[in-house]
């Protein structure tokens, strides 16, 4: 460090500085003081953009808002008429069909995934990489290839489908109502596998090859060494990995805003879509929010789902249960 | 790596006969494999591939005769793609160096100062981590309407971080909490402030967590949709997955070309520092999720 000029001058001055500065830089070094004084920019950003929105958008919600117009608070209003509204209703059956079809499908094929990954392979580390891909690329942009790829008159499915004989007439992935929640799903499988199976495959290389082989040497066979070993031991990971998919899933906007924007016929609009629908486009603050706020107390189940009914075995990592 | 690869490999593989390897093991991943990266194949096809190719529906789709640069040439000249790409580093490098500094001293604060409530503002920042970006759009957007901050990039570079920094800090938490106490400590003794501690001994020994961080937080500022959609209106300050998404498709006929070279071009950055620094990412992302 450069000595600062300051402290090598002589004279008075240094002389009375340096009490004062020890004062203040003994103040710092409480661990109460600095730590407050560490915390506060980070504090400052989300106490404003993170937890003040938080409260704000809940109280959107119990007022009548539109675009460039404050509003006024209509109590239950906005919750009854979406309670009633039978679009929102089928946005959230559309969400948790979603959101549970993708998160099961994701977490099977994810675990398959990362159990072929942890087997001895040439090459592993490079396959570990080219797998992230898909996570790590703009959804967005991944989106519009998808968009590409079911496209009703040149997609690449229907064509090879066709030329194997297996289909006859091209199909309209986002022009059926089934047809397109399958399709938004599959894309949004595409998305999440390489999360699920990279954080799995984390989990997988911490279990020790000794309790296989002294499995094996019980005679347990393939699935059982799963069920018995691979399963427990990877269960508090598997807890946090599909916490987040089933939050991250049941809150997505993009994939369904490039893919449908909802359609057709609102068959893939899901509540993030339509809150977003009814709030920036449509101008209805109010209602927006309403749909926003009503997605919590899913996502907070969830949570608490997830969350404490995998954790709870903290032993079989060697910790103690509380 | 190379010996965790070692111990990983499940017991009694030994066992197995190259038959049954080839049937459980060889065709399943090659099967994942090619699921996962045939969008991106399909993505460089159709971006070089003339309009002509694009619409016929006999020859190989999946070869290109004829490459051409015309639809990245289009996008590069005839669109307003390379402002896009300026916007997204711009408020992507600015959003990740404001995180990375609040996290840095926030993980430090709560990991390692132990200050009375650390725990409590530690969970906090875990639960700020779950906090969607799909439940506060709505209410930002009023916010930034309020400052004055709508249609710049400005209203992105202040709201990105309240999904960067939570997540950055969590994740440095758990690097903080790796070097020994007793370095501090030895510091300490001789006389060194907490600041030059920070400074000097964990700063220099965390730069992984530092790396991990950054290249997290670059990625998903780059990636952002939902409050870059909210909170920009004018093409010219737009973000790239904005852009190619609002302005690239017009009307009913689709220039599968440009959308594919735009989507294409858009993914590349992130896929080559993605590249540089795997190892980086891939502890970042399970040491956060096993924390």
């Amino acid at each position: 460090m450069q000595a600062r000029p300051a402290a090598v001058v002589p004279g008075a001055r240094a002389r009375q500085a340096a009490p004062a500065r020890r004062a203040l830089s003994r103040w710092l070094d409480d661990r109460n003081v600095l730590g407050l004084a560490f915390l506060l920019p980070g504090a400052l950003i989300l106490l404003v953009f993170l937890t003040y929105p938080l409260a704000l958008g809940t109280w959107l919600g119990f007022t009548d808002a539109k675009i460039g117009r404050a509003g006024h608070w209509i109590g239950l209003d906005n919750f009854e008429f979406i309670w009633n509204d039978s679009l929102t209703r089928l946005a959230l059956f559309n969400t948790l069909f979603y959101t549970i079809v993708a998160s099961v499908i994701k977490f099977a094929l994810g675990l398959w995934l990362a159990i072929l990954l942890n087997e001895h392979l040439p090459f592993k580390a490079f396959f570990r990489a080219i797998i992230l891909l898909p996570f790590i690329v703009p959804t967005a942009l991944s989106a519009i290839a998808f968009w590409w790829i079911y496209d009703p008159q040149f997609s690449i499915i229907s064509w090879a489908l066709q030329r194997m004989g297996l289909i006859h007439q091209y199909i309209d992935f986002l022009g059926n109502p089934w047809m397109a929640r399958f399709s938004v799903i599959a894309a949004n499988i595409w998305r999440g596998i390489p999360f699920v199976a990279i954080c799995l495959l984390a989990g997988l290389q911490t279990i020790s090859p000794s309790l296989y082989e002294a499995a094996a040497l019980d005679g347990a066979n393939g699935w059982q060494q799963f069920r018995r070993i691979t399963l427990p031991l990877l269960t508090p990971i598997i807890a946090v990995v599909m916490t987040f998919s089933v939050l991250f899933t049941f809150t997505d906007f993009q994939l369904i805003y490039v893919l449908t924007r909802g359609g057709p016929l609102n068959a893939t609009h899901l509540m993030a879509t339509l809150s977003f629908q009814r709030a920036i486009p449509g101008g209805n603050l109010g209602e927006g929010a309403a749909i926003a706020t009503a997605m919590v107390p899913f996502l907070l189940a969830a949570i608490l789902i997830s969350y404490f009914g995998l954790q709870r075995r903290a032993w079989q990592q060697g910790g103690t249960d509380r | 790596m190379a010996k965790t690869d070692d111990t990983s490999t499940v017991g009694m593989r030994y066992l197995t006969s190259p038959m049954q390897r080839l049937v459980v093991l060889w065709i399943p991943l090659c099967a994942f494999l090619f699921v996962l990266l045939f969008p991106f194949y399909w993505m460089v096809t159709t971006s070089i591939k003339p309009d002509a190719e694009l619409l016929q529906r006999d020859g190989n789709p999946f070869w290109v005769t004829n490459p051409t640069l015309a639809h990245i040439k289009k996008l590069l000249f005839d669109t307003q793609y390379p402002e896009w790409v300026w916007n997204t580093m711009l408020v992507s490098i600015s959003a990740t160096f404001i995180s990375l500094f609040c996290s840095v001293l926030a993980a430090y604060a709560i990991e390692r100062l132990r200050f009375r409530g650390s725990r409590l503002v530690g969970a906090l920042i875990f639960l700020a981590y779950l906090v969607p970006p799909s439940i506060l759009f709505i209410p930002l957007s009023t916010m930034v309407f309020k400052f004055g901050l709508f249609d710049t990039r400005l209203a992105l570079i202040l709201t990105y971080p309240t999904f960067l920094i939570p997540f950055c800090t969590w994740l440095l938490m758990g690097y903080f909490k790796s070097i020994p106490f007793e370095l501090e400590e030895c510091a300490l003794i001789d006389g060194a402030t907490r600041l030059q501690i920070l400074r000097r001994i964990v700063l220099p020994l965390a730069v992984p967590g530092l790396i991990s961080a950054g290249i997290f937080a670059f990625t998903l500022s780059w990636n952002e949709f939902i409050y870059a959609l909210t909170f920009i209106s004018s093409s010219e300050v737009k973000t790239v997955p904005i852009g190619v998404v609002t302005e690239l498709v017009e009307g009913d006929v689709y220039h599968w070309g440009s959308l594919m070279a735009g989507a294409l071009l858009g993914s590349l950055p992130v896929a080559i520092l993605y590249s540089f620094f795997v190892e980086y990412y891939v502890s970042g992302l399970t040491g956060a999720v096993k924390e």
